[in-house]
């Protein structure tokens, strides 16, 4: 993985995947390896975001590496009307690797090919966010101690959501039977299901959560986002069907957590936070480590 | 006999050079703005609305004294899976081929996500044709597919 770019889950091979995993356990066990100590990260925002960006940087500085960089395009050259390409090309000369969100849909993907550093795809609009897929993956593993033979039920909003689409996609490598709750509107893309039917796995989708709850291994909730709907009715009616409270866990396998790539809005209530199936706070927690893993490997570190 | 002899007139043979026969009618524009024809300075004859025994109407472009690479004419099979290349020498035909969808193809198609770098920066747009008969093709960028329905060549 060696200054190999990340850019989409299926950039690394799920042996790949298991290596990061291992690695962000040791990361886990042992949080301060100040092995990138001389190296510079550029963490580069051009979209906002709290939860991503500081768990990337704090990895970054539990290694030991410095980290340069901007949250925002607004204060940039960007703003002086200087082409993406070239901000990336200026920026890769002062750094050792970059890190970056945009919103703009392949973003990455074209930095990655004008740098001659390796990029972190950090998010690039509705795409892609690998991290945040190993993220899941190493918090699948976390709880359930394997990763083979699960019940993930997927809920909520599956055709924007790309957290669930890359997930969805390092699954399929590792024989999980897929249950997918969602409105209508909302169902998962058929690009994404090819993935499932090309390994031949079994998949069932549902309107009503309460009937995907009892066979789950992990239950992943998702927001639904208002601008997704053009009718603001249906967005209302919608929402209110897919929240996850504490009186629908009575049935529910006794390993089966439940997890969110957060903010959540409300369809996880409150009332489910102290429930034993909540772990979507450990599972930012992860964020740091398995971030550490990766950024570790392709500075070929560790 | 009457009727063969005006129809040698409008599709009348070249001496050396590429004819591309059993265009979709409505393609023939497309064809030679895939293939840069506006650009080359060989003598083009092109044709429309001709009949055609299997397709009814047809178009035809021939190019004198060219050949095409394999990789640059089966760019057009994404617009005219149906095409003929018959390259002529000294007035015989040389070889007679069908298209093959190419696995992948560069700067032809535009990505018909307006939110894709391909239409935001100057990147030259890259697709791996997943199905090239009833066309998807899966942006290397921004991982959506273009269709038929939403295909629009530059």
């Amino acid at each position: 993985m060696k200054n190999r770019s990340l850019i989409s889950i299926s950039d690394y091979s799920k042996e790949e995947y298991l290596q990061i995993l291992e690695l962000a356990k040791e990361f886990e066990e042992n949080p301060v390896q100040k092995i990138a100590d001389g190296r510079v990260i550029a963490s580069l925002f051009f979209e906002p975001s709290t939860r991503t960006m500081l768990s990337f940087e704090s990895a970054a500085n539990r290694l030991g590496a410095r980290v340069i960089g901007f949250s925002g395009a607004s204060n940039t050259s960007v703003a002086k009307g200087e082409s993406f390409a070239d901000t990336i090309k200026t920026v890769a000369n002062y750094s050792d690797l970059i890190i970056m969100r945009h919103p703009v849909e392949g973003s990455s993907r074209y930095a990655s090919e004008v740098s001659h550093v390796p990029v972190i795809n950090a998010g690039d609009g509705a795409n892609q966010h690998p991290t945040q897929c190993l993220l899941d993956l190493y918090t699948i593993m976390q709880t359930q101690g394997t990763l083979d033979n699960l019940h993930i039920t997927l809920v909520g909003d599956l055709k924007f959501g790309r957290t669930v689409h890359s997930l969805v996609q390092a699954m399929c490598h590792f024989n999980t039977t897929f249950h997918l709750v969602s409105p209508d509107e909302l169902k998962l893309p058929s690009a994404v299901k090819l993935h499932i039917k090309e390994k031949n796995l079994n998949y069932y989708q549902y309107t009503q959560m309460p009937d995907a709850l009892q066979q789950a291994d992990i239950v992943y909730m998702t927001r639904i986002q208002r601008e997704r709907f053009q009718d603001p009715l249906e967005y209302e009616r919608v929402k209110n069907s897919y929240v996850l409270n504490k009186a629908l866990l009575v049935d529910v396998k006794p390993n089966m957590k439940v997890l969110h790539p957060l903010p959540r809005v409300n369809e996880i209530s409150t009332d489910v936070d102290d429930t034993p199936q909540a772990y979507y706070f450990k599972q930012a927690l992860n964020g740091v480590f398995v971030r550490q893993a990766i950024i570790s490997k392709i500075l070929g570190l560790k | 006999m009457e009727n063969n002899n005006r129809k040698e007139l409008v599709v009348s043979a070249i001496k050396s050079g590429t004819v591309i026969d059993h265009i979709p009618n409505d393609m023939v524009s497309t064809v030679i703005k895939i293939l840069n024809l506006y650009e080359v300075t060989n003598e083009i004859v092109f044709g429309a609305n001709l009949d055609s025994k299997k397709y009814g109407k047809k178009g035809l472009i021939k190019v004198k004294d060219k050949k095409f690479e394999s990789s640059e004419i089966n760019k057009i099979s994404l617009v005219a899976p149906s095409a003929t290349i018959i390259e002529i020498e000294d007035y015989r035909v040389a070889r007679k081929f069908k298209v093959d969808v190419p696995k992948k193809i560069s700067g032809i198609v535009k990505c018909f996500n307006p939110k894709c770098i391909t239409n935001v920066e100057n990147a030259k747009t890259k697709f791996d044709v997943l199905d090239g008969e009833d066309l998807k093709l899966l942006c290397h960028y921004c991982e959506k597919i273009t269709k038929k329905g939403t295909v629009e060549f530059l």
